[in-house]
Order: structure tokens, then sequence, then C-alpha cells
């Protein structure tokens, strides 16, 4: 007690030096800890988006689809499976038929994909809808990175050329029914969502799919033969390899922050020693042994990273509290980071990262305080009291 | 050893290692000092009162001989028995004073009874009674900083008699003072001397500390040159 107490005074004593000791530490902390829950904020809000947008609760995929190899798309469709169709005709899960086309929007040639969607789902997200309006044009759906692009807007007509089951090419003219505002890519660039039946008509696969995506709340029906499902491990894989990668980024800065916070930290603690050598010698005058005198100097500059918290706290709160309730509006001109977000990330904190990073600077800041400290293990009471190390 | 003694040395010997060469700063000394002596090493700088009285007050050990301080020999002490010593016994008064900076008067006095776990109420009554012994009752909330020479000394004087040692231990106490303040002070520690029947060993070449002394040991290149029991005037210094 009577070691901390002292330390209390030396470290208010020292004045503006803790001070400013303790305010580098806490922009470490406060600054991972914000960095951690925004990266926490987008994989949540990314994945929420995605599921909610795209993947479902997972994806029955044909077996010859494969949405990054434009070449499986010709075969990569067939006719669904009993439980699949079942699930369909419950409103539980919705098919999507995935294949090439050309559009030519102002004079202009831009491979897109043709999905088509049920317009009366309501698995996913997306405003499907608006595809059900009759008439000869192709009622087509498309996202706003797209409309952007290709310089489409709602009410536009645009030529769509697609070969047909047989490989013969055929062309129709779309209208854009809608332009929808998504955060994921995957649904938006360089496609063109049209009525499913439309589709399977156009392109002769009456009754067939590239994929079924199921309903949030519904569970795989097991293996189907041709199919292969895809859960949400695998379909989120990205995003959380991302996620991973944006974290080492974190990781680093945290580290060059937390570098200055204890360079600081260790300064103070060898000019401390260096200039507290003749008051060391008195205490050991007085009774103290030299492991007291290094708990006491250890327990100073720990005492750092307590009020680099509270620090922290004082500005830290009121901070999160403003970003929890608004949100982190992305600078104009970001695209998500490379993540599937809207314009505005709401930072996820937790109990456990807030005690976790807390910790960790608690300690990281007690091993730099006590590493300068290992010289007084050899320091002699006389040569403290003249001023000297031994 | 005999025990009647508070303090015994014995052909002590201390020896510094100086780049090749050594340098003997105390050379078999053999001294003892009963309960409430007021003597004094005196000497020119380099004569070895400091390296005795640092080995009596267990900060340093000696090179041969023995030390005894309160029946423990110094030589044979941890560093944990060694602070014990000092913790219980053993009172220091410095030349530069060595206050703690951040504490108040109070809170420096009051220092060594927390090291030595007393309990609150008597800690206290303790406090109160050395700042009003040493005339610190209206400066108690003053920090280091704002005493003057002679309040530091005494707040020092303070903090060295609050745990009532058995022996106190003055390094020059009077160097940074102007003549009135050592005069003030050398009292103050003449009337602790009678009343708590400490024992004082002061180091010093000032005049006006030998003054009070009621035992000078002169020590000249590490050696005992004269040992002589000195008669005080009536108000403990001689005129």
């Amino acid at each position: 007690m009577i070691l901390l107490r002292l330390a209390i005074k030396n470290l208010i004593g020292a004045g503006i030096r803790s001070w400013l000791n303790a305010f580098v530490i806490s922009l470490a902390l406060v600054a991972s800890i914000w960095n951690q829950s925004l990266l926490l904020g987008t994989d949540e809000q990314s994945t929420r988006a995605s599921t909610e947008a795209e993947y479902g609760n997972g994806q029955y995929w044909q077996e010859s689809y494969d949405p990054l190899d434009p070449l499986s798309l010709d075969n990569g469709h067939s006719l669904l499976p009993a439980p699949l169709e079942r699930l369909v005709g419950e409103g539980r899960a919705t098919p999507i038929l995935v294949t090439q086309a050309t559009i030519y929007p102002q004079g202009r040639m831009r491979s897109v994909l043709l999905k088509g969607i049920d317009p009366a789902q309501k698995v996913l997200s997306i405003p499907s809808a608006g595809l059900a309006a009759e008439g000869e044009e192709l009622p087509a759906l498309i996202g706003g990175r797209m409309a952007k692009a290709s310089g489409l807007r709602e009410g536009d007509t645009v030529m769509v050329r697609w070969r047909e089951a047989g490989g013969a090419f055929n062309a129709l003219e779309a209208r854009i029914v809608r332009v929808m505002s998504t955060s994921i890519q995957s649904i938006d660039m360089n496609q063109l969502w049209v009525p499913l039946d439309r589709l399977q008509t156009m392109t002769r696969l009456e009754g067939q799919a590239s994929l079924v995506v199921l309903g949030r709340d519904v569970a795989a029906v097991g293996p189907q033969a041709g199919w292969s499902f895809k859960d949400l491990g695998f379909l989120l894989k990205d995003i959380r390899e991302l996620v991973e990668t944006k974290n080492v980024g974190r990781i680093v800065m945290f580290t060059i922050l937390m570098l200055l916070g204890m360079l600081a930290v260790f300064d103070t603690q060898v000019l401390s020693i260096f200039r507290r050598r003749k008051e060391m010698g008195m205490l050991m005058a007085l009774g103290f042994t030299r492991g007291q005198v290094i708990r006491l100097f250890t327990l100073e500059g720990a005492l750092h990273g307590i009020l680099a918290v509270v620090v922290g706290a004082i500005y830290g709160i009121p901070l999160m509290i403003y970003f929890y309730r608004h949100g982190y509006v992305l600078p104009s001109g970001t695209e998500g980071f490379g993540f599937s977000i809207g314009e505005t990330i709401y930072p996820v904190l937790s109990v456990g990262l807030v005690l976790s990073v807390t910790l960790l600077v608690l300690v990281v800041t007690t091993i730099v305080s006590f590493l300068p400290t290992r010289r007084i293990a050899k320091l002699k009471p006389t040569d403290a009291l003249r001023g000297r190390f031994s | 050893m005999d025990n009647s003694y508070l303090i015994k040395t014995e052909n002590l010997s201390k020896v510094y290692p100086m780049g090749r060469t050594q340098i003997k700063a105390l050379n078999q000394v053999s001294l003892s000092f009963k309960r409430g002596e007021f003597a004094g090493l005196v000497g020119p700088s380099g004569s070895g009162k400091t390296t005795l009285l640092n080995i009596i007050g267990s900060l340093d050990v000696p090179s041969q001989g023995s030390a005894q301080v309160m029946g423990l020999k110094v030589e044979k002490l941890t560093h944990r028995e060694a602070a014990g010593l000092r913790n219980r016994h053993i009172g220091f008064i410095f030349q530069t004073f060595n206050l703690l900076p951040v504490y108040t008067a109070y809170e420096n006095i009051e220092f060594p009874l927390l090291l030595l776990r007393m309990p609150s109420i008597e800690r206290r009554k303790a406090v109160r009674e050395a700042l009003e012994w040493l005339g610190l009752a209206d400066r108690a909330k003053s920090k280091p900083a704002q005493l003057s020479g002679g309040e530091s000394q005494r707040v020092a004087i303070a903090r060295a008699v609050v745990k009532r040692p058995a022996i106190l231990l003055a390094d020059e106490p009077t160097a940074n003072l102007d003549a009135e303040n050592s005069h003030h002070i050398l009292q103050t520690m003449v009337a602790l001397n009678k009343e708590l029947g400490t024992t004082f060993l002061f180091a010093t070449h000032d005049e006006k500390v030998i003054n009070y002394l009621r035992r000078k040991i002169v020590l000249v290149d590490g050696k005992v040159a004269r040992d002589e029991i000195l008669l005080p005037g009536p108000e403990g210094g001689r005129p």
C-alpha cells in the first residue's frame, strides 16, 4: 500500500510528463479499440448484408456452376431436385439462373451476367418485385455501381444479346425498371437481374437454375445428386480473409502506437532512475529493500498505463458512443475498402474487446516499466546516496 | 563481543578498489558506543568518517573485521536483514536532507512509520509529537520545495527520530545550514538525546557540531587518532 501511495504521489508529482506519457499510451489504446470495433462492425455488416442479399442461409450450386469460371456457365444449370423444388414452392428458397450476355449501353459493348430471379421471391433482400412488369421489353434490375459504370438510369432501354442453349445468338431490348442501392458488389457490377421465367424461356432452359439460395432459417436438405451445398463458412470465406488482412494492418498500427507510448514510458523510467538515485539511497536508508525500490519504480511506470486507461476513457467513451449511434461515414470515393458494406460503418464494441486491449496495454506498460529497473538490483545504498550507480 | 555496547567495531577495515590499486578507507578501527552517547567522528575529508557511519548504518559492509550493531553482525546480514535493521533501529540524517519531494513535511515524517506498519492512531500521534519537538507544527502541509534549509533539516531529523530509533547517524547535518539554524538543530538533537536516550553519532568536520559533542573520535587516514570524552556546556554545547 505504501508503495502504491508513493508511486501515485510520484506520478502526479511528475506533472505534465506523466500526462503526456499517459496520453500517448491512451492513443494506442483508443485507436486499437476503435480499429478493432470498426473491423468487427465491418465484418458483421458485411456478413449480414451478404447473407441477406446474396447468400441466404447457404446455397446449392449445380455441380458444373462456378461463379469464378465463365466457361462453367454454359453447362452450369439443370432442373432442380425434388427437395429443392419443394423448398422453392414453399417460398423458403429461391432459384437463380446465371448466363452470360452482352449489353450495348450508349453504343458501347459491355459483358454482363444475366441473373434470372423470381420476382415474387422473399428469400433475398433484392427488390425483385419490380421485375414483375409485363411487356415486350425485358424488365431488368441493376445496382448503383453498374448504373454508374454503364451510364444507365431507371427507364432507360438497352440492347441485350445472349446465346441460347443451342448456341444461337439472340437479342432483346431490356428496360431498366429499377436501380437498386446495394453495398454488395457481387450482385451489382456487370449484372442484370431479370425475371427467372423470362430468362429460362430466352435460354430455352425451362425449369432450370444454376443455384438455389436457401432462406435465412432454412436448413440444408442434405446432399442432392448433381448439386453441391455451399454453407456460409464457404461463401463468407473471402470476407473473413479480407477482415483478417485488415486485422494485420490494425495490429501493425497498434504496434507502432504502442511502441511510441512504450518508448515514452521507457525513456521516462530510465531518466527517472538516473535522476532519482539519491532518493533510492534514502529509501534504502529508511529500510526499503532493493526489491521494494524496484517494485516502486515498476509500479510508477505501470501506473502510466492505468492513467492512460483513465485518459483514454475520458475522450474514448464519448467518441465511441457517438460513432456507435451515428456510425462512421466512409469518405467519398471509398468502395468500402473492398468490403460489401454501406457508406456508413457502425462499430461493434464488446466488453471482451475493451478488456483484452486494456489488459494488453497494462501488461506491456508494466513490462517496459520493469526493464530499466533491473539496474537497481545491483545498486549499493552508499553509491545511491552519493548519486552514483554501482 | 560485549553486548552491553549498542555499537561495537573490532579491527574494522574497508578497502575500495580504485582501478588497479586499492584505497584503504578504514584501517583496523576498533570502537564501541553505549546507549545514549552523543559522539562524533571528526576528521578531514577522506579520513573514513562517512564510510564508518555507513557500515554502522548497515548501508555498507566491512572488508575485514567486524561491526556489531544492536547485537547483529553487519557483515553477516542479508540485504533484507540489513534493511530491517535500518528500518527498526537506525535513523539517518543527511547533509542534503534527502526528503521525498512529492510528500509534505507530515508525510515525510510519517513515512518510516508506514514502513514499520504502525497503526494509524499511533502513527498520527507520533508524527504530531515529532512535529511539535522540531517546531514544525505549522509547516506540516508544506512540501520540501516550500521549506527553508533549516526547516528541511528539521523535517529530516523528525523523520529520523519519529520511530524512536536506538541509533541516529548524522552525516554532516549542518553543512548546508547557516550558524543560527545549525545551533538550533544541534540544540534540538541534544534535547532529543536527553529525552529519548537515542545514541547520536555524527560524521563531521564542522566546529559548530564538534562544540556540542560529548565524545570526539578523530579519524586520520582511516585510523582512530584520538578518542576523547568532552564536557558539554550548560545548553548542551560549549561556549
